[in-house]
Order: structure tokens, then C-alpha cells, then sequence
């Protein structure tokens, strides 16, 4: 697994391997919300939760049909297919390279983005661990959806239709979690929630992922 | 009389719904190369994607060793931005061997190992696509069309590889339209060409 994680993190970081997109998607988002919105400090303060929780979300959307798209066209797919790595750890590394290179660089840039937002300083924390346990269920989620749509060319639309509902959840308790710890509520129940639904996907989507990926290499 | 690295038994192939071979059976021992003739759309691809287990076998069996096959496709697998090393080091750590350097040395790409798989010519690529299989380690070589964009000698630098890897007791079953010069058996695909009719477990809703 790990020679497969260290070349796809090789190629995100070479020249057109699209490592920052999901950054400055998330950074125009972030900065664009106060224009848009104007600048009273309580309003900000009271979206910011949900306004970091979906430019993450949406980031996160946008590099997802390279996850296997980019293998089948240049062949490799078939080659890993044969591989002795069994499919669903090739999953497991795309998915995990895939976070490396968007979930876990948004995470970090969040705090400071917050900042734009107004959000209140006590919830920092809570935005952060909400965001490091939630972002790897959407790398796996984008996984599952980019494995169904690898054969369709231009299957970008409909991975984002397939992803986007099964986003929902993590969305909902994510953002619930960070806005609780601004009001100064407890927030265990719905990090707690997050988690489970990361912990779900990591543990039954590799199996879908790699039935689809099977069906569509036939 | 050693016993078969690969042997198929009355095997049917679909492709897009459609049973396009059937009763294919042959067997090939260690040291011997198979190749696979007839013209385009007879079912060669077909045949070696069944064979690399990349699809179902329709119907009969395919008896190999787990993890005994290197598949060789149309395309190469390589990743423009990576170096020739680099593209050749993950394939060896993928495969779990060591040492690329004679993989380097047979298709002749030392000079040029330190290169981007993108700045390469097309026949240079293919070169390094072939060279991928001699670190796989595997005993059979399914290659799919290996000669494209090759001149004639690196045809023969294929060839000589070719005849290391079946002196070293491994196997191979090429499609191929040339002359490779090998000592090999041929088998025409046209023969098991099928009467066009619909695999069983074909979904019609999809259609």
C-alpha cells in the first residue's frame, strides 16, 4: 500500500497534479462570504459553522473524479487490477492519498480562515476535530462515487449527484458540532455522530468501492 | 513433461454482452511462448483480459497460480510527471521485487532513466511499459499488441527479453501482428470465433 500512497502524493504534488485546488477553492469561498453577506460581526459569527463546513465540503467535491479517472486513461487501473495489492487497499490508499491532499490541508487552514468569519474563538477547537474526523469520511464517500463513475467520460456531474446526499450527514453533524461549541454547548453527541459515520464508511466502503471498480474495468 | 503454467478449458469470452469466443483450450507450459493471431475484433484483447482475470470467464476455467500473470495492455501505465525510475521503482515495490537496473539494461533505457515518462518518444514509452513487466517478477506475460510504435530493433530487444524470461522457465502469450522471431506456436482466434448470441448473465435492463 505504501509505494501506491507515496506515487499518488508524488503525482498530487508535481506540476498539474491538482494539490491546492481544493485550498484556494476553500480560501475564495471563505474570503468571498463577508463581501457577500456584509460585515455585521454577529451574522458572520452565527453562519460561520455552516459556511466552513460546506466550503470544505465543496473543496473537497472538486478533485474527486481524479481519483481514478486519471489511472484508467493512462492504463495503470488495469495494471493495479492485476496487481498482488488486493483492490480494496488500492481504495484505502486512493482514499487516503486523496485526503492527505485536500481534507487534511483544509483542516489546517480552517482556524485561520475562521478568523474572516468571525467565528468565536472557543468553538477553534471544536471546528478542527470536527473537520480531522470528518473530512476522511468524504475522501471515502468520494472514493466509492468516483470507483461507480470511472468509466463515464465527463462522469463528474454524476458523481457529484451520487456524492452529494450521502455528504448530508456528516455535513449536518459537523456543522452542528462547531456551531454547539460557539454557543458554548455541549458537543460531544454530534462529534461523536461524525465519527461514527467516518468510522461506518472507512469500514464498508472499500468493498463497494472495489465491486465497482471490478464491474466497470470488465 | 512438466506440468502447465496456464491452461483453459473450453472458455468462452464475452465483450459488451456478447459471447464473441467459446471453446478456447490451450495450454502452455514453462519455457513456451503461445502466440495469438487473427485480425482485428477476432477477440485477442478479450481473450488476455479473461486470461489476466480483469474479467469473467463466460464459461469454462482458467487454471493459473494466483498472482502468476503480468498483463500487458494497449496502454502503458505510465505517469508523465514520474522519471523513468520512478515509474519502474513503484511498479517493482507494487509487485514486492527488487532492483530495476536489468529491466533498465534489457529494453536499453539506462541513458535515459532520469527522464520524464512525458518527455519520452512513443516508442521509448513502450519500452518502458515492457521493461515494467520484467520487475513484476511473474512467470506468464499476457501482452497485449507488446510491438506498437517499436522499431525493428527494439522488436529484437523485445524478442531477446522475451527468450530470457522463457529460458528462465516463464511463459508467455502474445497477440501480435508481426514476425517477432521467436520459436513459438501459433493459435489463429478466428477458429473459436462464437455464433453471435447473448451471454447468460448479461442484464438486458441495461441495454
Amino acid at each position: 500500500m505504501t509505494p501506491l500512497l507515496t506515487r499518488d502524493l508524488r503525482l498530487a504534488i508535481r506540476a498539474g497534479g491538482g494539490f491546492g485546488l481544493a485550498l484556494a477553492f476553500f480560501l475564495i469561498v471563505i474570503v468571498l462570504v463577508p463581501f457577500g453577506v456584509g460585515p455585521e460581526r454577529e451574522v458572520l459569527a452565527r453562519i460561520a459553522p455552516g459556511v466552513l463546513w460546506i466550503g470544505a465540503l465543496l473543496a473537497c467535491l472538486l478533485s474527486l473524479d481524479r481519483i481514478f479517472a486519471v489511472d484508467f486513461e493512462d492504463g495503470s487501473l488495469d495494471l493495479l487490477a492485476t496487481a498482488p495489492l488486493p483492490l480494496e487497499t488500492v481504495i484505502y490508499a486512493k482514499a487516503l492519498a486523496h485526503w492527505l491532499t485536500t481534507g487534511l490541508p483544509l483542516t489546517l487552514a480552517a482556524p485561520v480562515l475562521a478568523v474572516l468569519l468571525n467565528l468565536p474563538v472557543q468553538a477553534f477547537a471544536t471546528l478542527v476535530l470536527s473537520l480531522a474526523i470528518g473530512t476522511p469520511a468524504l475522501s471515502m464517500l468520494g472514493a466509492f462515487g468516483a470507483a461507480l463513475t470511472v468509466g463515464l467520460k465527463r462522469g463528474g456531474l454524476l458523481l457529484s449527484l451520487l456524492v452529494l446526499p450521502l455528504y448530508v450527514p456528516t455535513l449536518i453533524f459537523g456543522a452542528d458540532a462547531v456551531r454547539r461549541a460557539s454557543e458554548g454547548l455541549a458537543t460531544t453527541t454530534p462529534v461523536l455522530l461524525v465519527a461514527l459515520i467516518t468510522l461506518g464508511t472507512l469500514a464498508v466502503l472499500p468493498f463497494a468501492a472495489a465491486a465497482a471498480l471490478r464491474m466497470n474495468l470488465r | 513433461m512438466t506440468a502447465p503454467l496456464l491452461s483453459l478449458t473450453s472458455v468462452g469470452c464475452a465483450r459488451g454482452g456478447l459471447i464473441i469466443l467459446d471453446n478456447v483450450s490451450f495450454e502452455v507450459s514453462p519455457g513456451e511462448a503461445l502466440i495469438l493471431r487473427g485480425p482485428n475484433g477476432s477477440g485477442k484483447t478479450t481473450l488476455l483480459r479473461t486470461i489476466a482475470r480483469l474479467q469473467p470467464a463466460a464459461q469454462g476455467t482458467i487454471e493459473a497460480a494466483d498472482d502468476s500473470i503480468a498483463y500487458g495492455a494497449h496502454a502503458d501505465g505510465l505517469k508523465a510527471t514520474l522519471t523513468v525510475t520512478e515509474n519502474l521503482t513503484f511498479w517493482a515495490a507494487l509487485f514486492g521485487t527488487r532492483g530495476i537496473d536489468a529491466a533498465l539494461e534489457a529494453f536499453d533505457l539506462t541513458a535515459l532513466k532520469d527522464r520524464r515518462a512525458g518527455a519520452l518518444s512513443a516508442g521509448q514509452k513502450r519500452r518502458l511499459g515492457l521493461a515494467r513487466l520484467m520487475v513484476t517478477g511473474r512467470p506468464i506475460w499476457a501482452l497485449d499488441e507488446p510491438t506498437v510504435s517499436l522499431d525493428a530493433a527494439s522488436v529484437a530487444m523485445f524478442a531477446r527479453a522475451v527468450e530470457a524470461h522463457l529460458a528462465g522457465g516463464g511463459a508467455a502469450v502474445i497477440a501480435t501482428h508481426i514476425d517477432l522471431g521467436l520459436k513459438a506456436r501459433t493459435l489463429d482466434v478466428t477458429q473459436f470465433k462464437a455464433s453471435t448470441s447473448a451471454s447468460k448473465d448479461f442484464d438486458e435492463a441495461f441495454l
